[in-house]
């Protein structure tokens, strides 16, 4: 192992990056605009939510209960008949349907209880729970402030204070700009080496290479170095500039130790890079590839959704993936302020997938050059 | 010759006036004006690039005429409808090995496909194929893939499947360049048979090799997008005062592209200096049962110029790999210098500079820093570098581009440079495969002048592999080498008179016949004999013409891309499993059921009351309790190894102060880092605390707490549990519906764009709507075949009930796969890189269906741009059709309106696809 080529072949791959406008731009806007984006669209829990009215009471309280519903958590709301409610929930033209019943006003000043129905819609997960907890406040808020003069006190004095930790305010932006800076790394760090490489193949440079005096274990440290420092330099900046000062999202724990971690994850995601793409033999390939590789990893790891919501079999698999465990030591770092005799188990179990990775990588990489 | 060549003064078969073509600021064709003889053979000359091939493709019609005139078989080409009408007269042949063929196809399936475009049926589309491959002695090889087949034979084949449809008008781009001696003499002589017996047939080709020329009816000399000069071989001697074609060439070209115009004169070698250099002993190299190179043995003294010739495929390369280490032999050793080669040994690499056939270096590095890299990987000492690099530059004269971009030198200059960089650590050996092919004659004889002086002046050993006989002439020893095994190793001279020929290229094709075994180059030469009769002439009309709509080649598209498919396993994977696959990530993946939440309870009152507290929470079916909590500490430590998503806190004197009708708050801490999950935890909490308090209420109270109330009944209509998987399963699969089929369709064009085989779209009478319909068709069967898997994985699998009319569903699918693979195609009609069109429509499609379509947000809750794209796309529509039916007990009544809605983009998107889509090269 000669570390001074190692070097000399890193700067090429540098070079080589530098001159590749595509790369370029797809680093840039991975690390920029695309953490920008993906984070404020991110919905709020609920967002111009589809309401249809059945006002059957016609009374003042009904109306109070319909002026209730308004932007940006709901659209407005259309007034109509039960059998016009039917036809458009079918159509999948409201996801919520509230039908008032006649003498509801006068039922609930009499203390009779009455009951308002509320339809839902409930292949629309995203909304039918939060939503239909949001209608319930807002219709009982309009009630209890309506009779409010006609009531005893008869609740029991008991509070609750509930304080959400990490993000107190629960804004969605912070947990989203954090996941896509993650997301961009696990993404970059495949594409860049495994693309490099292709080029490489396409272009007959990697055979050039190989009657020189380099070695297998050499060219893909050489890849591996490179393209690690530009993602890691990526992340960095990400974190710094957009994440902590642009967007103003705070960070709980140390960058640093977050970087570290980064660094353990890039090292397996370019082996496993440098592995897909001995495998693909052209770039399209590479690309279907990647579809099929990447697409699983983001998704069963915990980036996008608990992985504890995740079937038993699902989560014992993808702890064999580098990301499952990046996922969890960035989020204990990042959002809780996780310190090292936290995550260090996840270090590790990064550190041992990313060595088997890179072994596996150079046994085909070096097969693949034969 | 045929007589009609002889007819002097007939009507030319294609005239050219003032023809000029330019690709951005290049300019490849130059204000042309030439008559093209018909009925002869007429030769375009001329080193690469200088527009033979832009000129040949403007002649077939295959690209857009820019400025100017072409007029082929008396019509212009410039008019669709001529076009249209000759296209079935003429054949064209594009340059590189197997350029119109598809390579994963065998020989019988390419030549079938060319066929049935051209409207033969069944039989005499197989009457043809026996006599065209009976003809050019491929009968043997009939079922092999054309990627499988040698340079000579690919050549072959693409000529059969030019000849197919009986042209008037044959078209050949450069088909003998990388083909060795018999086989570019065979298919002269194919060539031959085939005008005696179609003397009408006026053939033009374009050719690197002069000695070829040699024998055509009439040239046209080509430099710089000029022509130079026309005429017969006989005319351009005269006029240039030259005794073969090359030199004439090279006089006829203007005095600043003539080079310093001296031959190249290698002087004798030295004698006495007989260390051997390289030397292969029983060399042996098998790939399988394929025995690429077979008992090779040769010795090499320091300082000889060592010429390998051979066919492409006959194993020069492996040879060559073998000696520098890329390759181990199988059996058999190779010695450099006395010492094995071994691939671990770096040193025996750095005495050893290698040029591999194709060009190989750094596109993205200049001259400069391409020098500097390969010094520094070689090794030599930091201070040496900057003078060596200079000396190189200085020797290989590449002063003026030593900042430039390789990319953007030509050719010549570029061989230099590799050239120089093979050099830059000093070998003792270079081993070149091939350097100058696609070298005009001037430059190829500047880098042997080059090449004879590091032989002769620093006594460095060249082992060269090339297929120009001019050039194995200037070599001290040359190798004939044929199917892996060396004919003859000996003097340029020696060999030609060892077999009494003339020239070297007949020694050449003696010894490969003898080698072969057969005396006549071609097997079925006699059999030859019955191509002309050609008896189905009079029988079918040769020429079913382009214009109108023939389901023949519509499905002879389709029959071409399903076995394309067949051939390509991750292609197919993504086809066939990536649909299913996915659906299992997203389903299984993107779960918003939130459940099994972890708990704790700092509980510092420990009384009745504060335990029935805590057991509503661990009795509900979201939240799960782990050990309670000790101190504040505990919660912080516990909270952040994400171990507990919820604390809760129960003050101390929590059951008196409630007796006593004091306030009193109990403490609830959660993970807010995710928040769409931490709205539902507060959601379940608040609702928790809430029917505690309404059920002590009651205890304490009765009825009276219930004054004022009213109750809110939620009736969660069409998924009563509340299960993502009802609501996700139906919405997943409008959306990969959607994305594969698009992404698949988009690269069976840009694929064709990119790999060349678009030309034949070009120039077959194949309409863009037998060939989009064609290329649709096994798409579509595909992703209804993915539609019933992924229903079956629903239902099944997931346990999704299929409520409504499973009929009406596959209908309204049927409907959606169309528009979705039309709108694949619609995004290749713009971008021509396959990698570009994949990600373009993996966008393209996603961001209006994850966005617009009502998967998340129903489309009545859009507001803007976003709403009309929704009321357009066909995926809101069938995600209301597929929700409809799995969810909500659709008929088909109610699937009328969406199938209606996806019908109108079906011909919408294949009309636009129709429009855009190019019949020729622009």
């Amino acid at each position: 192992m000669n570390l001074k080529t190692v070097w000399n072949l890193g700067i090429k791959e540098l070079r080589g990056l530098w001159r590749d406008p595509i790369m370029l731009v797809l680093i840039v806007y991975a690390f920029s605009l695309s953490i920008w984006t993906s984070s404020n669209a991110a919905p709020e829990a609920l967002t111009n939510a589809a309401i249809g009215i059945v006002d059957e009471d016609q009374s003042h309280l009904s109306s109070r209960i319909t002026a209730a519903f308004y932007a940006p958590y709901f659209v407005e709301p259309q007034m109509m008949t039960t059998t016009q409610m039917d036809a458009r929930m079918d159509a999948g033209l409201d996801t919520f349907a509230l039908n008032i019943p006649n003498d509801f006003e006068r039922d609930v000043l009499a203390g009779k209880s009455p009951a308002i129905q509320l339809n839902v819609d409930a292949t629309r997960m995203s909304q039918a729970f939060t939503g239909s907890g949001y209608i319930q406040q807002i219709v009982s808020a309009e009630v209890s402030e309506y009779v409010a003069g006609y009531r005893a006190e008869t609740a029991l004095p008991v509070g609750l204070a509930l304080r959400a930790r990490y993000n107190p305010s629960l804004d969605p932006k912070w947990f989203g700009a954090i996941s896509s800076v993650i997301q961009s790394i696990t993404m970059l760090s495949l594409v860049l080496t495994g693309a490099a490489l292709i080029r490489e193949k396409e272009h007959g440079t990697v055979e050039h290479l190989l009657v020189m005096p380099v070695t297998a274990a050499e060219i893909m440290l050489s890849k591996i170095w490179s393209m690690g420092a530009v993602v890691l330099i990526g992340a960095t900046f990400a974190l710094s500039v957009v994440v902590q000062g642009v967007m103003e999202v705070p960070v709980a724990g140390s960058v640093p130790l977050f970087l570290l971690g980064a660094l353990l994850m890039v090292f397996a995601m370019t082996a496993l890079g440098i592995f897909m793409a001995t495998i693909a033999g052209t770039m399209p390939q590479f690309a279907l590839l990647m579809m099929l590789v990447l697409l699983p990893l983001q998704v069963l790891s915990g980036a996008m959704t608990p992985r504890d919501s995740m079937p038993q079999i699902i989560q014992d698999i993808m702890l064999a993936a580098p990301n499952t465990h990046f996922i969890i030591l960035s989020q204990s770092i990042l959002f809780r302020g996780a310190g090292f005799d936290v995550v260090w188990p996840q270090f590790l179990a990064l550190l041992v997938i990313g060595s088997g990775l890179f072994w596996l990588a150079l046994r085909r990489f070096r097969k693949f050059l034969r | 010759m045929s007589a009609a060549a002889a007819a002097e003064g007939a009507a030319p078969v294609a005239t050219v006036a003032g023809l000029s073509l330019r690709y951005g600021k290049t300019i490849a064709l130059d204000d042309v004006t030439l008559d093209i003889p018909a009925g002869r053979m007429v030769g375009l000359i001329g080193p690469d690039g200088v527009g033979k091939s832009s000129l040949l493709s403007l002649l077939a019609g295959a690209r857009v005429i820019q400025d100017g005139d072409v007029r082929v078989l008396n019509g212009d080409m410039g008019m669709t409808a001529h076009r249209n009408r000759v296209c079935p007269r003429i054949a064209y042949m594009p340059q590189g090995l197997g350029k119109n063929l598809y390579p994963t196809l065998s020989v019988e399936e390419n030549l079938d496909f060319f066929g049935a475009l051209f409207g033969h049926d069944k039989a005499e589309r197989e009457r043809r194929i026996t006599d065209l491959l009976a003809a050019t002695g491929m009968s043997p090889f009939r079922k092999r893939p054309a990627a499988k087949l040698s340079g000579g034979m690919k050549q072959k084949l693409g000529l059969c499947c030019a000849l197919i449809h009986d042209p008037d008008f044959l078209i050949l781009d450069e088909p003998t360049t990388g083909v060795d001696p018999l086989s570019r003499r065979q298919f002269w002589d194919l060539i031959d048979r085939i005008r005696e017996d179609r003397p009408g047939m006026s053939v033009i080709t374009a050719t690197a090799y002069m000695e070829e020329a040699a024998r055509f009816d009439w040239l046209v000399a080509m430099n710089a997008g000029e022509v130079l000069a026309t005429g017969t071989t006989a005319e351009l001697l005269a006029r240039t005062g030259e005794s073969n074609l090359d030199a004439a060439f090279i006089a006829l070209l203007p005095d600043e592209d003539r080079g310093d115009g001296a031959a190249v004169v290698i002087p004798p070698r030295r004698n006495g200096d007989d260390e051997i250099a390289i030397e292969a002993e029983h060399l042996t190299q098998r790939f399988g049962d394929f025995v690429a190179v077979d008992n090779v043995s040769f010795r090499i003294p320091k300082g000889e110029i060592f010429g390998f010739l051979g066919s492409n495929g006959c194993g020069k390369t492996t040879t060559m790999k073998m000696l520098t280490g890329l390759l181990e032999p199988t059996e058999g050793r190779a010695k450099l210098f006395g010492h094995e080669v071994d691939a671990r040994d770096m040193r025996t690499r750095r005495r050893v500079g290698f040029m591999s056939q194709a060009f190989s270096l750094y596109a993205e590095l200049t001259v400069l820093q391409n020098l500097a890299l390969h010094a520094k990987l070689f090794e030599m000492e930091p201070e040496q570098i900057p003078g060596r690099i200079e000396e190189m530059i200085s020797r290989f004269d590449l002063g003026d581009v030593r900042d430039a971009l390789p990319e953007a030198l030509p050719l010549g200059i570029r061989q230099r440079l590799s050239l120089a960089v093979a050099m830059i650590h000093g070998p003792e050996i270079l081993i070149l495969d091939e350097p100058t092919s696609g070298v005009d004659p001037v430059a190829r004889n500047g880098f042997w002048r080059i090449l004879a002086e590091l032989s002769r002046k620093d006594g460095v050993t060249i082992f060269v592999s090339t297929h120009f006989m001019n050039e194995a002439e200037w070599c001290d020893r040359i190798s004939l080498m044929h199917a892996g095994k060396v004919l003859v190793s000996d003097t340029a001279e020696a060999i030609t008179k060892s077999r009494g020929c003339e020239t070297l290229e007949d020694a050449f094709i003696v010894y490969l016949e003898e080698a072969i075994g057969e005396p006549r180059p071609e097997p079925a030469a006699e059999a030859a004999a019955s191509v002309p009769e050609r008896p189905h002439q009079a029988v079918a009309a040769p020429h079913d013409g382009g214009g109108g709509f023939s389901l023949r080649r519509l499905l002879s598209y389709s029959r071409l891309e399903s076995l394309q498919l067949q051939r390509d396993p991750i292609r197919l994977t993504m086809a066939l499993i990536g649909s299913l696959l996915l659906m299992v990530i997203i389903g299984l993946g993107i779960n918003m059921d939130v459940e099994d939440l972890t708990f704790a309870v700092l509980d510092r009152d420990q009384s009745t009351t504060s335990r029935d507290y805590i057991q509503d929470i661990a009795g509900s079916r979201y939240f799960i309790e782990k050990p309670p909590l000790a101190s504040y500490d505990d919660i912080d430590a516990r909270m952040r190894a994400g171990e507990i998503n919820l604390a809760i806190e129960i003050p101390p004197g929590f059951a008196a102060d409630i007796a006593r009708g004091r306030d009193v708050e109990v403490g609830a801490w959660f993970d807010g880092a995710n928040p769409s999950r931490a709205n539902t935890v507060q959601g379940y909490v608040q609702g928790i605390h809430a029917s505690w308090i309404m059920r002590k209420a009651r205890e304490t109270y009765g009825d009276a707490a219930l004054a004022g109330s009213f109750e809110l009944v939620t009736r969660f209509r069409y998924n009563p549990d509340v299960k993502s998987v009802v609501a996700m399963v139906p919405a997943v699969i409008p959306m990969l519906l959607l994305m594969i089929p698009a992404i698949l369709t988009t690269l069976s064009v840009a694929r064709e764009k990119e790999l060349g085989s678009i030309i034949n779209f070009y120039v077959t009478p194949v309409t863009r709507l037998e060939f989009l319909l064609g290329k649709q068709l096994p798409y579509i069967v595909l992703a209804m075949l993915n539609f019933f898997l992924m229903t079956g994985m629903a239902v099944f699998f997931f346990h999704v009930p299929l409520t409504g009319s499973f009929f009406g569903l596959t209908l309204a699918a049927l409907i959606y796969v169309t528009a979705t693979t039309a709108l694949g195609f619609l995004v290749s009609v713009f971008i021509t890189s396959q990698v570009a069109a994949l990600f373009a429509t993996a966008m393209l499609t996603m961001i209006p269906a994850v966005s617009y379509s009502g998967l998340i947000d129903p489309v009545t809750s859009l507001s803007g741009f976003g709403r009309v794209i929704g009321e357009i796309y066909p995926t809101t529509w069938f995600v209301t059709a597929a929700r409809g039916s799995f969810s909500k007990a659709f008929g088909i009544a109610e699937l009328i309106e969406p199938m209606l809605a996806m019908g109108i983009a079906v011909p919408v998107i294949l009309g636009a696809c129709t429009i855009f889509l190019k019949k020729q090269a622009r």
